[in-house]
């Protein structure tokens, strides 16, 4: 656990010494909440839906969240390029511990930003319909970010070619982030965007926000949290294999 | 002696390049232990199998009796490294750093207070504890490594190329303190340098790698005697020839320019 705990530590560390890019990472989610919020909240409860701003909140949460975790690995690589990762390679301690450290520390950053974008949001008059189920907000936030980490992670541990991981998670995060529930309902989009988003482990991130934060969900918390949790899982598993597979 | 890093016919082969051949060496506890070749010989593949960054493809390696392949914790708490490249974190202080590295090695948090002051202060780096290690200079941060390296006081210490970009001041300063460690701890050093001078000055023994094949070992004495040659420059040179390597391994960055120029201005 000391091992789990230093290793995070050491992220917290350096995410509070990186200044401003701490807070850059909401500017995004920001514009899309302001912009999209208010743009479509007028039409939105034109056709009966309620307040569109009270909608998209949970949309950009996630959004913040998946948009630091899912380029975490560049953290991986940045420390195999430039040695810090060996420095733990060589240690007495498993590459288990190693990957969850710096994961862990990774997910505490992304859910942080969320909580940040999510208290911007409050400031602007979102109030979630329960306090008693933030709770339940909290843990899809911090399932998401462990998920995608893990994900991000796994996949910075055995490709070397920077560019080429930020073209690929780029090709990746805009698809996962507009065919989700992020920034419209599911109920009446044609079906195979449904199918889509379905299989999309976001969406089911997103609803079980907007399921515990305004009372809105598709599937069910139950079936939210069955399909985060093994996905969670999933990719946890996807990362230690492949930091099993670091060779320096 | 007693036997302290055992390399039976080891072999690493990646994809359809043989970067170690066969080789097979022991080292004696408390000996200074010279690996010398040219680029792309085998040195830092050998001593990355030996530090478990790397499987050999066949053979078995051993520290401390421990087989690093399978006794991989146990191996790795028996010697400290100094890589070839900094492998500090930029972003923390000296002091972090040391902090992190005892944390990894288990070590009581006192005694590691206690022993990084002291390292520390001798290579003479106390007053800038709390300085960020991206605001050192790159003989600053070598010997902050070595400091690290030693925190959890290795049995063995591997430094690979660790005077490299140095200047003379430091270098001295270097040498002196790892033989003082080697004399008063009885710790083990496996060096790896292009500077032959410091290699006839320092080791003990001496191992000469060439297309990943042993080609010499011994002490220096015998390695002159055996190429009837007046320094280990030229032992050296008639072992491993005159022409110069390309690299076709290793991790290819400029620095290996820097390698192949200090050797061609030897000549």
């Amino acid at each position: 656990m000391k091992t789990v705990y230093i290793l995070w530590l050491r992220q917290m560390i350096r995410f509070k010494r990186s200044g401003l890019r701490m807070v850059m990472s909401i500017v995004q989610p920001l514009v899309y909440f302001l912009t999209l919020g208010y743009g479509f909240n007028a039409l939105f409860q034109q056709a009966g839906k309620g307040s569109y701003i009270q909608f998209i909140v949970p949309g950009v949460v996630a959004q913040t969240i998946l948009f630091t975790s899912i380029f975490w690995g560049i953290n991986i690589m940045w420390d195999k390029q430039f040695g810090f990762l060996k420095e733990t390679l060589v240690a007495p301690v498993s590459r288990i511990k190693v990957m969850l450290g710096g994961s862990l520390g990774g997910a505490t950053i992304a859910v942080i930003q969320g909580l940040m974008l999510f208290v911007i949001a409050l400031l602007f008059g979102f109030h979630p319909y329960s306090w008693a189920m933030l709770g339940m907000t909290f843990l899809a936030m911090i399932l998401l970010a462990i998920a995608m980490v893990s994900f991000s992670s796994g996949v910075g541990a055995v490709v070397n070619d920077m560019q080429g991981f930020m073209a690929m998670t780029n090709f990746l995060v805009i698809p996962l982030f507009f065919l989700s529930s992020a920034l419209f309902p599911l109920d009446n989009v044609p079906v195979l965007m449904k199918v889509i988003a379905s299989c999309n482990p976001l969406t089911y991130a997103v609803d079980a926000m907007r399921g515990s934060l305004v009372n809105q969900s598709h599937f069910g918390l139950p079936t939210d949290f069955a399909v985060m949790g093994a996905t969670a899982v999933l990719l946890i598993w996807f990362s230690v294999y492949r930091f099993n597979r670091i060779e320096a | 002696m007693e036997t302290i890093i055992s390399v039976k016919s080891v072999t690493k082969k990646y994809k359809d390049v043989t970067a170690v051949d066969n080789i097979s060496f022991d080292v004696y506890r408390g000996e200074i232990f010279g690996f010398l070749g040219p680029n792309g010989a085998g040195k830092s593949t050998t001593i990355k199998m030996l530090t478990t960054l790397q499987h050999p493809t066949e053979g078995a390696l051993f520290l401390a009796g421990n087989n690093v392949s399978t006794a991989q914790d146990a191996a790795r708490k028996t010697f400290g490294i100094v890589f070839q490249d900094p492998s500090l974190d930029d972003e923390l202080t000296a002091n972090e750093n040391m902090q992190l590295h005892a944390a990894l090695y288990n070590l009581d948090k006192k005694l590691a207070k206690e022993r990084t002051a002291e390292l520390l202060k001798l290579v003479e780096l106390w007053d800038r504890k709390d300085s960020r290690v991206k605001t050192f200079s790159g003989g600053m941060k070598r010997r902050l490594e070595i400091a690290r390296g030693l925190l959890h006081h290795p049995k063995i210490l591997f430094l690979d190329e660790p005077t490299l970009g140095l200047d003379a001041q430091t270098r001295n300063l270097l040498w002196n303190y790892i033989q003082k460690l080697n004399e008063q701890e009885e710790m083990t050093i496996f060096f790896t340098t292009h500077y032959l001078g410091e290699a006839e000055a320092i080791a003990d023994r001496i191992a000469i790698i060439d297309h990943g094949k042993l080609v010499a070992m011994g002490n220096i004495e015998e390695l002159k005697k055996q190429t009837e040659a007046d320094s280990l420059e030229t032992a050296y040179l008639a072992l491993t020839g005159k022409g110069v390597r390309d690299e076709s391994l290793g991790t290819g960055d400029a620095r290996k320019d820097i390698y192949r120029r200090i050797i061609a201005n030897r000549r």
